[in-house]
């Protein structure tokens, strides 16, 4: 009972978070919305008994993509950006879509049956601790999409100096 | 699935964020039970250092933040990539280790073009 | 634990690619003058190409598979490679964007498509798919003091992400419903467990046609295509209507065709009005087009819509033939693309359909080659165009779709509009404007290459569909 009542109020914090988010005015005021999802998305992730996915959560999203949103924002006017009326007129026909996808998730979510259950069970990660058996995985069967993060990593840094560093010849 | 595991070893922590935002309000509230009311200019100016502040609080940042928050996230994320191999890095040997040093020359490729092109230069 | 590395064979070609990608990030440090990276990335290509031969089999416990399928796709990712190099080093030096980082990206866009042809596992694949497409945002945006440039990277950069979340979301309910992510695992799993006719399932494989639809700029997910594609650099916009679109149908072929192999029936219901949409949209709407850029971005809308035939047949015939007509389209659309690059010299854009007004007058060579790619996408013999409609529509035949084949064949039919309309632009009207080349060397081999092509594979077209068909033994 108690593990599902705290699932409700996550689940519900976050909707409404999320909402929060994206319907601020201020920018900032999203931002700073957005660090307390990123603490109930965190704590969901311990709910599922990923206690390392937990503070990667709160170490790379609320520490540092969090500051890359600021940042991406004081890039911005944000006295303009307040002034203006930010949201197109077709909002009508996107709430419409949404609701319709919406309905659609919800009818076929409803016949969903849990496939196959794997050899990491909670009692299996709780006497290995996460970390262990995260680690394990990721670096024996899941070393190639590893590598291939590398070099997704590699793309964000030359991307971010391309386009942001270079000064413009012309 | 979500609803079926309840971590018991973070009840300290759920006390601890209970205490602190209690801990906030409470401060507040009594501050606001106990103060002087009066408002003026000069107390409800933003403060900044005893300086009157001049100018406009809200301007354009420069560009060169964002480059250095996007290099943090990076190779902060390579960071942690290490963390979970640290851990298992017994257990695993000799073929972890070339796994990680791939990772890391491929990262490290990254960090000398990034330092050749002054990305970690002011100006 | 003791393990061993796992067999390196198949994924030397990726190895290879990762290295050169690298190779010329570092060597964009020290060399001054970037031609010598654009010959470095050919010749590097070259060298994988031939690592390609050797490598068969899978690796990674089955996350890797490199085979005939895959080969097929990666011979058409290089190709691409070559020719977009080939058409970009002068042009991205009147662009003023002559910077070393360019082939460097290219050449990781490329690893990602590879790795995407190769994915035998969602998690690999949805991997390769970002890294193809993160490289890929970058280049639309590489000229920074153009706004339209900006706007290009932008929108392609916001919709690809909001399609990456539809995969992931698709990825993530399959994951639930059958507890692994390998294609195949997932595909036994569904027929031995009886899953066919879940919603869930079906909801999970109309997510992956989301994702794959923006990938492939298939109606109507298509609305990121005509703005990124005008506004990317042009020797960028032949690469990303060419690579990402094949790559995106390497992964539709290899999930539907293996891993929802079993419910059929619903994906086929699927992608036919995708289909249709995609043909009728991008050939209309492209007879209003008056820049060539956006034109042939609405044409390869509609030649999306060609392809997915193919894949709609549901069998291997269909799929050599969406192979076969994707190789084709690499070669045309690339050629097509080098004589919109050879209009653009300093101070003149030469983006505008009307600028082709006498061009046979002035330049009756550039004409010629620029008449013989409009045959081949408008699909009139003998060009390689006619070939590859006629092996997808027949493989449609062959599966019962004549109705689709016709409707296909009357937009095909609007098509050689807009076409012919450059045609008739070029051949009977008179110069209004003094339009000069920017001839090079390299843009001639290119063209040269791709006319030829067109022209080899329109009249001896067998070689090719032999190459297609054996390279679907054992898919």
């Amino acid at each position: 009972m108690l593990p599902e009542l705290f699932f409700v109020y996550f689940a519900f914090a976050i909707i409404l978070l999320s909402i929060l988010v994206v319907t601020r005015k201020n920018p900032v005021h999203s931002v700073l919305w957005m660090l307390l999802l990123f603490f109930h998305i965190a704590s969901l992730y311990l709910f599922l008994n990923a206690e390392f996915m937990a503070l990667i959560q709160m170490i790379v999203y609320a520490g540092g993509i969090l500051v890359l949103f600021l940042f991406a924002i004081l890039l911005v006017n944000i006295k303009e950006e307040i002034r203006i009326t930010r949201f197109i007129g077709a909002w009508p026909t996107g709430l419409t879509f949404a609701i319709g996808i919406f309905i659609v998730i919800f009818v076929s979510i409803k016949s969903f049956v849990l496939g196959q259950q794997g050899t990491y069970t909670i009692d299996f990660i709780k006497k290995e601790s996460h970390t262990k058996a995260l680690g394990k995985l990721l670096y024996t069967d899941f070393l190639y999409p590893f590598e291939i993060a590398s070099l997704i990593l590699l793309v964000a840094i030359i991307g971010a100096i391309i386009l942001a560093k270079r000064r413009i010849k012309s | 699935m979500p609803g079926t595991y309840l971590p018991s070893e973070y009840l300290p922590v759920l006390i601890f964020i209970l205490v602190a935002i209690a801990f906030g309000i409470g401060a507040l509230l009594i501050g606001t039970v106990f103060r002087l009311k009066k408002q003026y200019f000069e107390k409800l100016m933003p403060y900044e250092s005893g300086i009157t502040p001049k100018g406009e609080p809200r301007y354009r940042f420069s560009i060169r933040f964002y480059i250095i928050a996007m290099l943090f996230v990076i190779f902060d994320v390579e960071a942690i990539f290490i963390y979970p191999w640290a851990v298992v890095f017994d257990k695993i040997g000799m073929y972890a280790f070339i796994e990680m040093v791939i990772f890391i020359v491929i990262l490290f490729i990254g960090y000398i073009y990034a330092w050749r092109k002054d990305a970690f230069q002011w100006d | 634990m003791n393990l061993q590395l796992p067999p390196l064979g198949p994924i030397m070609p990726e190895i290879f690619m990762t290295s050169l990608a690298l190779i010329l990030l570092m060597a964009d440090l020290f060399i001054k003058k970037k031609e010598v990276l654009a010959g470095a990335s050919i010749l590097g290509v070259l060298v994988v190409a031939y690592t390609l031969i050797g490598s068969s089999g899978s690796t990674f416990g089955g996350m890797f598979i490199s085979d005939g399928y895959s080969s097929f796709f990666k011979a058409i990712f290089f190709i691409n490679l070559i020719l977009s190099v080939l058409i970009s080093i002068k042009y991205i030096r009147i662009e003023r964007v002559n910077f070393g980082e360019y082939y460097s990206l290219i050449a990781l866009s490329t690893l990602g498509m590879m790795i995407m042809a190769s994915a035998a596992d969602l998690i690999v694949l949805y991997l390769g798919l970002e890294l193809m497409a993160l490289s890929t945002y970058i280049l639309a945006g590489f000229i920074r003091y153009d706004i339209k440039s900006n706007e290009a990277a932008l929108k392609y950069f916001l919709l690809g992400a909001f399609s990456s979340a539809f995969l992931l979301y698709g990825i993530s309910l399959i994951y639930g419903l059958t507890g692994t992510t390998s294609i195949k695992a997932i595909a036994s799993f569904i027929s031995e467990k009886g899953l066919v006719g879940n919603p869930a399932l079906s909801l999970s494989m109309t997510l992956f046609v989301v994702a794959f639809g923006f990938k492939i700029a298939a109606v109507p997910f298509h609305m990121w295509a005509p703005d990124a594609y005008e506004g990317a650099p042009t020797s960028i916009t032949a690469f990303m209507s060419v690579g990402p679109k094949a790559a995106g149908f390497a992964v539709l072929g290899r999930v539907f065709m293996i891993a929802f192999a079993s419910i059929k029936f619903e994906w086929t219901f699927l992608l036919i009005p995708l289909s249709i949409l995609s043909m009728a949209i991008g050939n209309i709407v492209a007879l209003a087009q008056s820049n060539i850029k956006r034109m042939l971005a609405y044409s390869s809308i509609a030649h999306a819509g060609y392809a997915l035939i193919g894949v709609i047949a549901a069998n291997t015939d269909g799929v050599a033939s969406m192979m076969n007509y994707l190789m084709i389209y690499a070669f045309m659309n690339i050629g097509a693309f080098a004589v919109v690059i050879m209009l653009r010299t300093e101070g003149f854009k030469g983006e505008n359909i009307t600028d082709y007004e006498g061009l046979a007058k002035t330049h009756p060579f550039l004409s010629a080659l620029m008449l013989i790619f409009m045959f081949s996408l408008t699909g009139i013999p003998p060009t390689a165009g006619f070939i590859g409609k006629l092996y997808v529509f027949m493989s449609a035949i062959n599966a019962g779709y004549t109705w689709l084949v016709l409707v296909a064949v009357v937009f095909s039919v609007i098509s050689a509009y807009f076409y012919l309309r450059i045609v008739m632009y070029m051949y009977m009207r008179e110069p209004k404007i003094e339009v000069g080349t920017s001839k090079s060397g390299t843009l001639g081999v290119a063209l040269g290459v791709t006319a030829v092509m067109v022209l080899a594979i329109g009249v001896y077209p067998k070689c090719l569909v032999e190459l297609a068909r054996a390279a679907l033994s054992g898919f």
